[in-house]
């Protein structure tokens, strides 16, 4: 009895998580004119199925395959940048006494609550003046922003963990500070700093207020922004078997990384929040 | 002086008692590893707020930027009288209070579910990060898609609807279609960080409480809930926080139509689409001042349910 209501909360937590995954993938193989006229409404493409054209079409559509560029050359650049400023401020937060330890933390927290959109007046303004505007550095500065306090929470709670007394240990026996650094403390590290810059790409690459606003063109338009004004042949209408091929595969890192990585992300979300 | 700032390596038990020496070069060591993370934090947050502060005494249109003159407060009265603003206050309350109370509910039985099961866990694990990561404006769509009368799912599944139902054309139905895809896409965040603080509620606790007759009832509400409430109070500040900055979806799935507009939104569009920086900076400020308020309401409240509960216990 017990174990029956547990199959039906799995399946339920299976098709909650995966039914409008598995909607906009069928919508993708549907063809525009059925989707457009409504021909064939039902769950699956039956009669509509246009196997790869729609992913032909936005593979060819110049503007969409620069978004994917801007996007990943942003997400990739925010993160690592952001991960290297995150694990200094992380290791002197987790290992030295100093005042205004809690500050740093308040400020982080503070961000991490920080109405986004205010800051879209100012910014917009501003990066137009300093010449930021529609540039990768104008998006990679924000994003590294508000991935900072992710990234510190989550590595501050890591960095506690670790047996510092190793390093010592390790001296003793004759290691070099510098190899004791190397082969004992950056292995323990390592899954910590690497969990933060997973969470801090998560971030970056689904971002939109910024994606929008900072940017008029194909020059750093993201993909999140870059759906949003994607308008196929027909103005008026929405190609909604166009856009649901664009979003799939925008989807895709996403569930590449969630597949090799879904271990460290869960303890990384987790280790912020609570241990925190 | 210089000699003792210290590498972080030879810090150490072992060696002669702290000097107040030791406590500085570690200070100063900690200063410098923080420095550039608060100022990057600032840089982007503390300096354009205080811009937008400014600019908001402004009239300052971008489409006559050399008009710009100093209207004191009319920006903040112009607001704070329209109604405009506080329906759009009122329906991003809404947003944020019916969204986190239904991720509330459905995160904890994922969570359940997560605790108690023994197989297909790297499964659960790799489903329910999908939702997570999806990109916000990628659920828009897919739900958007799905509840459009045309070519939609919904409206088939389900038994009391009519086909031709349009979603889209009033305000409930659309709000409830956005909060359909805010829920989807962020109860897996909820649920993960419950689940969390379900793993830290001991075993041996709730056994006593089955040994001396409490239902499953009662061990929820006495026993499991009050414990893991820290994770429950972290799972709500930032969910509901999260939700009163509501806009993707709203941007991609209605636009702003049929009423359905948040705060965030009416900032964006007084700024991006109607270029009144001077009033966009005015309700950048507004916002800004009510996510502070709805932080220290959420706060204030779990104080006092802690209060209350360190009361019954």
């Amino acid at each position: 009895m017990k174990k029956t209501g547990l199959v039906v909360g799995v399946a339920a937590v299976l098709v909650w998580c995966l039914l409008p995954v598995a909607w906009i993938v069928s919508l993708s193989f549907k063809s525009q004119d059925a989707v457009s006229n409504g021909t064939d409404p039902g769950f699956l493409p039956l009669d509509s199925f246009t196997g790869w054209d729609n992913y032909q079409a936005v593979w060819d559509d110049e503007q969409f395959r620069r978004a994917i560029l801007n996007s990943l050359g942003i997400s990739l650049i925010a993160t690592l940048l952001s991960v290297i400023i995150a694990t200094l401020a992380a290791y002197a937060i987790a290992r030295l006494e100093f005042r205004g330890k809690k500050f740093v933390l308040t400020v982080a927290l503070a961000i991490a609550m920080f109405p986004v959109v205010s800051l879209v007046s100012p910014l917009f303004d501003l990066w137009r003046t300093i010449g930021l505007y529609d540039t990768w550095p104008g998006l990679i500065i924000p994003y590294m922003s508000f991935t900072l306090p992710l990234a510190i929470w989550t590595l501050s709670a890591f960095f506690r963990e670790i047996p510092w007394e190793m390093e010592q240990a390790a001296q003793v026996d004759g290691a070099t500070s510098w190899q004791a650094f190397r082969k004992v403390i950056v292995p323990l590290a390592a899954p910590g700093v690497f969990t933060a810059a997973i969470l801090t790409f998560f971030f970056a690459w689904n971002d939109f207020v910024f994606g929008i606003t900072l940017t008029s063109t194909e020059n750093a338009r993201p993909i999140p922004a870059a759906l949003s004004f994607f308008v196929g042949p027909d103005p008026f209408q929405r190609p909604a078997g166009l856009l649901a091929a664009a979003a799939v595969i925008a989807t895709i890192p996403i569930v590449v990384i969630v597949l090799l990585f879904q271990r460290k992300i869960v303890a990384g979300l987790t280790s912020g929040a609570v241990k925190g | 002086m210089t000699s003792t700032v210290a590498t972080p390596a030879t810090k150490g038990g072992r060696q002669a008692p702290e000097t107040s020496d030791r406590a500085k070069a570690e200070s100063r060591l900690a200063a410098k590893l923080v420095a550039p993370a608060l100022v990057v934090m600032l840089v982007v947050t503390a300096f354009p707020i205080l811009r937008a502060l400014w600019l908001s005494f402004y009239n300052y249109s971008l489409t006559a930027p050399e008009d710009k003159e100093f209207v004191g407060l009319s920006n903040y009265l112009t607001a704070l009288t329209d109604g405009l603003f506080w329906r759009d206050i009122g329906m991003t309350v809404i947003y944020m209070v019916v969204t986190v109370g239904v991720e509330l509910v459905i995160g904890f039985i994922f969570a359940m579910v997560m605790h108690r099961v023994i197989f297909a866990r790297g499964v659960i694990r790799t489903s329910i990060l999908i939702p997570y990561g999806i990109i916000t404006v990628v659920s828009g769509f897919a739900w958007q898609f799905a509840f459009t009368y045309q070519n939609g799912f919904v409206n088939g599944w389900l038994p009391f609807i009519d086909d031709q139902f349009n979603w889209f054309g009033d305000t409930v139905p659309a709000v409830i279609a956005i909060m359909v895809s805010e829920i989807w896409k962020t109860t897996p965040f909820m649920s993960l960080l419950l689940l969390a603080g379900l793993a830290q509620v001991s075993d041996d606790m709730i056994e006593a409480a089955k040994v001396d007759g409490a239902t499953w009832w009662q061990r929820l509400w006495k026993v499991i809930i009050p414990n893991m409430r820290a994770a429950i109070m972290v799972a709500v500040l930032f969910r509901a926080l999260d939700a009163y900055r509501i806009f993707d979806n709203i941007f991609v799935m209605t636009n702003g139509a049929v009423n359905t507009e948040s705060i965030s939104f009416l900032t964006y569009r007084q700024t991006i689409e109607q270029f009144q920086l001077g009033m966009g900076s005015a309700l950048a400020v507004l916002l800004f001042l009510s996510v502070l308020l709805v932080a220290f309401i959420i706060v204030k409240l779990f104080r006092v349910d802690l209060a209350q509960a360190r009361g019954e216990g």
